[in-house]
């Protein structure tokens, strides 16, 4: 007789990440330079752990409030009106979560009824699918074209419209592309997102790595902010993956039905985080800026090496990845990034894992110290060299 | 182009053995204008020189020796400190010299092999300047952190697991 599982049908089909296979058989390798990591090489600013120590020793041990310190809401909110043009009240209207990934699973919980369809835009980050799916929705993808520089086209989003979708997520900058959207792009978008009421999941966790043109919150165009809730957070642009601190901010409604699940299920954002936080928005600005000017560095680096390899890379707008094409060599993506790492101990991630239209390409995070990515650079070329 | 010259300078003050080849891929710039514009940087001594941080410690059994030396002076008129500064700085056992503002007047960093070296400089040499009052040495016991860098400071390995989304 077969023994009964216990695991739930929703969680069974689940399919796995395929960084997670990927992950696997880069940990056994030794010596492995990594350009597979989504999260930044420098270390959290010290005045940001030095805070921390500081709350710490003071006995902030204790929960906050369910939304987060009414204080770091507070600067969080006037952090968005400063840098994005955004007015959000911070009683409301924000929430602190822990990481921007708990805010985009408490976003679909709260707007999900079973059978929404919510639009994923692909290639993208690979937590969107399963999170809507586990919210009870049913995630309908969209795969943007190389030939459009992996930009969502607005025909595309009217293509796969039924009288379900409810919600539409959007990554600007994007992982793993690094595609930015400009202010003109994302308008045109905002008129057929109208035109069909739907609600957008704006993931802004990028927003400040952008490197050639000024950056646009979705929320700020015109009447787009009641529909509109913009996800965000400290991991990227301050550095602080580890400390898992993310926010919300969107209309009152809205926010206040996700605080409602986030004090059963989480209570509060870890204090000692908050904290930390709370020092970043005070007196964050110039690390952030020194570590934008590094990345913006290392783009052009990595852009240009990428292409005297003959692997073909547009100049990525935002973040941190390069997302060059590897079809010149012949291989899979899946092929490239195993054999590359078996003969030159060189991760990288391959782009199928993150959606369909991302075969033929690989993502390559530029978040390594310059002598890495030379000798990576230098490892590419030798394998790619003896393919084409 | 002051922002092209500043970010040059941050890039080689950080590094002074990048290459041009990759400045100029890091900037987005052409060799030769890389090239050039260090040439210009050179000229107008906004580039000084190319130095190297050293830990002696590695290399030398001995260690050399630094003094941290506080000095009060007569300022001379018309002159003011520059001339004294310039009689002190112009010995090469001194490696910097500032004027401070507070209790004294001159720091003056001095290097020798041994504390007994540094001695007889600053007795010999130092502190019978005409201009100058009183001296107060003190002797460096530990290097943690020298413009900027961290020293002994092994721990820089990546602490972030190899892929991740």
């Amino acid at each position: 007789m077969n023994k009964t599982s216990y695991i739930s049908k929703q969680v069974a089909d689940l399919k796995p990440s395929g960084i997670r296979r990927f992950f696997d058989l880069a940990a056994q390798m030794e010596d492995v330079i990594s350009l597979g990591v989504g999260e930044p090489d420098f270390v959290t600013p010290w005045n940001f752990i030095e805070q921390s120590f500081h709350a710490l020793e003071q006995g902030y041990t204790s929960y906050t409030e369910n939304a987060g310190m009414l204080e770091l809401r507070q600067e969080i909110s006037g952090y968005l009106n400063s840098n994005f043009q955004l007015s959000y009240n911070p009683e409301q209207q924000v929430i602190v979560t822990v990481g921007a990934s708990q805010a985009i699973d408490l976003a679909l919980r709260t707007v999900v009824e079973p059978g929404d369809e919510v639009i994923v835009v692909e290639p993208g980050f690979v937590a969107y699918v399963p999170t809507v799916s586990l919210a009870g929705g049913t995630p309908v993808t969209i795969q943007t074209k190389p030939e459009n520089d992996f930009k969502l086209q607005p025909e595309q989003i009217e293509e796969v419209i039924t009288p379900r979708t409810k919600a539409i997520m959007l990554c600007n900058p994007n992982n793993p592309t690094g595609t930015f959207l400009s202010k003109p792009e994302l308008e045109q978008l905002s008129a057929v997102i109208e035109k069909h009421d739907l609600l957008v999941l704006s993931d802004e966790i990028y927003a400040e790595l952008t490197y050639d043109e000024d950056y646009t919150s979705f929320a700020s165009l015109p009447d787009m902010k009641e529909r509109t809730i913009l996800i965000s957070g400290f991991s990227k642009a301050f550095a602080m993956t580890g400390w898992r601190l993310g926010y919300a901010a969107g209309p009152e409604e809205i926010i206040s039905s996700m605080v409602k699940i986030h004090q059963y299920t989480m209570m509060c954002a870890p204090t000692m985080a908050q904290h930390a936080a709370l020092e970043a928005m005070k007196n964050g600005k110039p690390s952030v800026q020194e570590m934008i000017e590094s990345y913006k560095q290392r783009r052009n680096f990595i852009v240009s090496s990428l292409n005297e390899i003959g692997l073909d890379c547009p100049n990525p707008g935002g973040a941190f990845y390069a997302f060059p094409s590897i079809q010149a060599t012949g291989l899979s993506s899946a092929e490239f990034a195993e054999q590359l790492l078996q003969e030159e101990q060189v991760a990288v991630v391959p782009g199928e894992v993150f959606g369909e239209s991302g075969e033929g390409y690989i993502r390559c995070s530029y978040a390594t110290s310059l002598k890495q990515l030379d000798e990576a650079m230098e490892r590419i070329k030798r394998f790619v060299e003896k393919r084409i | 182009m002051k922002e092209t010259e500043v970010e040059l300078l941050k890039l080689i003050e950080k590094d002074a053995n990048l290459e041009a080849e990759k400045i100029a891929k890091l900037m987005g710039k052409s060799i030769d204008e890389i090239r050039a514009l260090l040439r210009e940087l050179e000229e107008k001594k906004a580039i000084l020189g190319y130095s190297t941080l050293i830990d002696w410690a590695k290399v030398l059994d001995v260690e050399e020796v630094t003094a941290m030396v506080d000095v009060k002076v007569t300022p001379a008129r018309g002159v003011g400190f520059d001339k004294v500064a310039e009689r002190i700085y112009r010995f090469p056992e001194v490696k910097a010299v500032y004027l401070m503002s507070g209790a004294y007047d001159l720091s003056v960093s001095v290097k020798g092999k041994t504390m007994t070296e540094i001695g007889n400089f600053i007795s010999e040499k130092l502190s019978t300047l005409d201009s100058v009052l009183s001296t107060t040495t003190h002797f460096v016991l530990k290097r943690y952190k020298h413009d900027g860098i961290i020293l002994h400071d092994d721990d820089d390995d990546d602490k972030r697991i190899v892929v991740s989304p």
